[in-house]
């Protein structure tokens, strides 16, 4: 049995199980915190930092991430006070500078009322990845492969494959595709080829001998046989012919 | 090379936690961190490429490109920077005739800057190799320089 704590968000009481997140508890309730690197399957990471709200413990207030944040007994949560917006508006202020084309960084920040950014336009980017890591994590954490990583720091800072060439140890599963919360990576699956362009990669994909649809990357296929220890042509059917 | 690598590796008993130590090491012993270096250390610790390619860019202190005989470092901290530090630095860029991050075509010099030495008191100051030159000035480069 796990133990459970009671904790009141946005003026409601609520139990929840220890260990879980303010962020987890608040989704389970259906109250929505924003977050754009956050993700069930990966272990939270803090990035995007836009799940910040406000937790009072004691006489103390502070703004945290609730991504990271734990639940504990009698914890206070605001999800969207005065502070709480003043501060998201100013991540999103601060997101769009950098991804003034974006169009999922430019709805959210319109749903905060923030429609241009403040600052100069001489510094406004055209860059699609917030850097939030969320590619790198799944490719390490789920995929177990780790093909790709952050490289370099601060304002050069981006995901990409060692040594900024093709990424060798890419098995073409397009898992950074599918998590990618800005839609900044790349790929097309065209006349039996899947091209990651972000990665440099393509991959001949696996053509089922029943149907003959192109189904999966054979680099991907062969990675979890080998993974699962299957035997070999396990993957000759795709899976609605099985 | 392999040989060099193994013998880092192993003193360190493969511990993939020492990863900037062993770094270290084969930056010592090569003077930057050659590509085929890194590739048998990923192999040797199992520690997946872009891993080490992400630790080997994130620090300032790694290059991934060989570097002169003698590194140069100008301390273009808060201190020796409003000390004249920035002058020092264009100085050396003058008479080396190279940018900051560069190699002498002689590969004698590697010029580079860093944001710290923590020894403010003696700024502007200008490391080369192991040795601090303080008090820095214009007309201290060039004599300094000639010792080497």
């Amino acid at each position: 049995m796990s133990e459970t704590v009671t904790l009141t968000i946005d003026g409601k009481k609520y139990t929840a199980e220890r260990g879980r997140t303010v962020l987890q508890v608040a989704t389970d309730n259906g109250i929505r915190i924003p977050t754009l690197c956050h993700n069930e399957a990966i272990e939270p990471y803090g990035a995007c930092r836009l799940c910040v709200v406000e937790v009072t413990r004691g006489s103390r207030t502070r703004i945290v991430t609730s991504c990271l944040y734990p639940v504990e007994e009698g914890l206070i949560v605001q999800t969207a006070s005065d502070r709480v917006i003043r501060n998201r508006k100013m991540l999103l202020d601060l997101l769009l500078a950098r991804c003034s084309e974006n169009e999922v960084i430019k709805n959210l920040a319109a749903e905060y009322g923030v429609t241009q950014p403040s600052f100069r336009q001489e510094y406004w980017e055209k860059n699609d990845c917030i850097v939030c890591g969320l590619c790198v994590r799944a490719c390490e954490q789920v995929v177990g492969v780790s093909a790709i990583s952050l490289v370099n720091r601060g304002i050069s800072k981006e995901p990409a494959p060692p040594f900024l060439e093709k990424a060798t140890d890419c098995i073409g599963c397009g898992s950074c595709y599918y998590v990618c919360p800005t839609h900044a990576i790349k790929m097309e699956d065209k006349n039996g080829v899947r091209r990651i362009h972000n990665w440099k990669v393509e991959f001949k994909l696996k053509k089922c001998s029943k149907c003959g649809i192109y189904w999966a990357p054979e680099a991907q296929l062969e990675y979890i046989r080998r993974k699962a220890d299957l035997p070999v042509g396990f993957f000759d059917i795709c899976p609605n012919c099985r | 090379m392999k040989d060099k690598v193994s013998e880092i590796v192993k003193k360190y008993n493969k511990d993939k936690s020492q990863l900037v130590s062993i770094l270290q090491d084969i930056q010592a012993e090569y003077n930057y961190l050659p590509r085929e270096a890194l590739n048998k250390l990923s192999k040797k610790l199992d520690i997946p490429q872009s891993q080490i390619y992400s630790m080997a860019t994130f620090f300032r202190a790694f290059s991934l490109k060989p570097r002169g005989k003698h590194i140069i470092n100008v301390c273009l901290g808060t201190a020796c920077h409003v000390r004249g530090g920035e002058l020092i630095a264009e100085s050396l860029e003058r008479q080396l005739n190279v940018k900051r991050g560069g190699t002498t075509a002689d590969g004698k010099f590697t010029l580079e800057s860093v944001n710290c030495m923590g020894c403010c008191a003696t700024g502007p100051v200008v490391k080369i190799d192991e040795e601090y030159f303080g008090h820095m000035t214009n007309d201290k480069v060039e004599p300094m320089l000639k010792k080497y």
